[in-house]
């Protein structure tokens, strides 16, 4: 920790622009399976960073560490320069020191989830206007004014008094991005948006996270879409088995595979 | 034909004997089983929750309470229940009055029979509800808790936005069945003093020996209440699942 800590304060001034997302050296295990063997990242405002690997290679679960719904074992996470400041636990794992200071982080970094997980008890534009009028404490009329804006952009605006379990995948993922959107994101971390949708129904979903790219969004896309890796990432980061195996210009590493890994990993994809 | 003017001859027995009475105390009957029921349920509601909630703690300590509460309570017979809290909370209510000297040392101080009654059967209900609760917290969808967490929701604002709108909804058939059974525990009570319909019953049969016409008018009553109950709960479940039914 100390030598990380160390590290970071040698980096932080040779930088004049403070990453949006940093992660260093981020351990995970899940009982006896390590499944993040010291994962580092740094995502600049306006970075689209796909995360591609096959299933099990970490992938899901380091997006998960960023906003802590996975406590790393070690590691930092910092969002705008913010470190997450870590206690050790009751099992010596370490576990977030203040509660407050995660719950604020988590409503600038929105996630979009595989499925969906809107909620179910509540109308398409509830679930746009929940989070931003508890959590963010912003008045009503302006969220639901927003939430609308947001509706009619992805395109389901007329739904909005519809419950989320009666729309069909493609559009529960819209307004999940909606939802995401509602809360005026730092950056929006999706945990492989489109796994879940029938084939027909992922172009929808995949318009939407474009233009989002094009507007400037700054995203981590967990995902094994590689038409959009390739054509819409701004950086690709392969993970193989807990590490970052390769990590660059996509156009680039799609062109000329910088490992062997990754190379057989694309080749695989399109048979 | 004697059978039939004996059916008639009873019939208007049974209408003198209501109409000369006993009908407004079945009536106020009903009325105070309802209170008991009522009033019972929401103090099953309550423990129900926490012991509930105590049962889905992360800490040992509150999982054991909570599953002592629950096997104690559905194991033992209603009404050792309502007799522990009735002759029990009257005796520890004597002996802490006769020790402060608020009353003399051969005075008793009853147990108040509406409270004992209801405080008993809202223990057991809570043993029932809990187990209602449970299971509906259970049933949330998962993802749907963790998006809560992932969109920045404090515990409480998850519980209140969240679990709690969720877990009413699974929870409402459950309850019906509760209140069921509630409203039968209630004619328990009926040996604390409580005038509800069953006690008012018997004092009827008794008095007018007439005991197959007013069990079976208590019986009648009984049935319409818990039939009512039904409608009411199917529709209370109808609004509360609208978001899973199919759109009209």
């Amino acid at each position: 920790m100390p030598a990380n800590l160390a590290a970071a304060a040698k980096a932080a001034p040779s930088s004049d622009e403070t990453p949006a997302i940093s992660v260093k050296d981020l351990r995970k295990c899940f009982g006896d399976h390590e499944v993040l063997k010291g994962i580092s990242l740094e995502a600049h405002k306006g970075d689209v960073i796909s995360i591609l690997g096959s299933s099990g290679s970490g992938k899901s679960t380091m997006l998960r560490c960023i906003n802590l719904l996975e406590t790393p074992d070690s590691g930092e996470v910092r969002v705008d320069g913010e470190l997450i400041k870590m206690k050790p636990g009751p099992n010596g794992n370490q576990v977030p020191a203040d509660i407050r200071q995660v719950e604020r982080i988590r409503a600038n970094l929105a996630m979009v989830f595989q499925s969906f997980n809107l909620w179910s008890h509540m109308t398409v534009l509830e679930n746009l206007v929940a989070a931003p009028t508890h959590v963010l404490k912003r008045p009503r009329a302006e969220c639901v004014e927003q939430a609308e804006e947001l509706l009619k952009r992805v395109g389901i605006w007329e739904r909005r008094n519809y419950y989320p379990p009666h729309m069909s995948g493609g559009q529960q993922q819209r307004a999940a991005i909606a939802r995401a959107l509602a809360m005026n994101p730092k950056v929006m971390l999706f945990d492989e948006p489109t796994s879940a949708l029938d084939p027909e129904l992922v172009g929808e979903v995949l318009r939407v996270m474009r233009s989002l790219a094009e507007e400037g969004r700054t995203m981590l896309v967990v995902t094994h879409e590689m038409g959009f890796a390739r054509d819409v990432s701004s950086k690709v980061m392969f993970l193989h088995k807990g590490e970052v195996d390769s990590l660059g210009e996509p156009k680039e590493m799609f062109a000329r595979p910088p490992t062997q890994q990754f190379k057989q990993f694309i080749t695989n994809f399109n048979k | 034909m004697e059978f039939l003017s004996n059916l008639q001859e009873q019939l208007s027995t049974a209408y003198e004997l209501l109409a000369a009475g006993w009908g407004v105390q079945l009536l106020w009957g009903i009325g105070w089983t309802l209170a008991v029921t009522t009033v019972s349920m929401a103090i099953g509601a309550l423990l129900g929750s926490l012991v509930a909630a105590a049962k889905l703690s992360h800490h040992a300590g509150l999982r054991f309470l909570g599953e002592s509460y629950t096997t104690v309570f559905r194991g033992e017979p209603e009404l050792l229940v309502i007799y522990l809290f009735y002759y029990g909370g009257t005796q520890i209510l004597t002996g802490v009055a006769r020790s402060t000297g608020s009353i003399g040392s051969t005075d008793i101080l009853n147990m108040p029979s509406f409270l004992g009654g209801v405080l008993a059967v809202g223990i057991i209900s809570g043993a029932y509800q809990a187990e209602v609760f449970r299971g509906s917290f259970l049933a949330i969808h998962r993802g749907e808790l963790e998006a809560a967490r992932a969109y920045g929701m404090s515990a409480w604002l998850r519980f209140r936005l969240v679990i709690m709108p969720q877990v009413l909804r699974l929870a409402v058939p459950g309850l019906g069945n509760v209140w069921q059974l509630t409203i039968k525990d209630s004619a328990l009570i009926s040996v604390t003093g409580v005038a509800e319909l069953m006690l008012t019953a018997n004092k009827a049969a008794r008095s007018t020996h007439h005991s197959l016409l007013f069990y079976t008018v208590a019986g009648i009553l009984y049935l319409v209440m818990t039939s009512i109950s039904t409608p009411i709960f199917d529709k209370a479940e109808r609004y509360t699942s609208r978001s899973f039914l199919r759109p009209k």
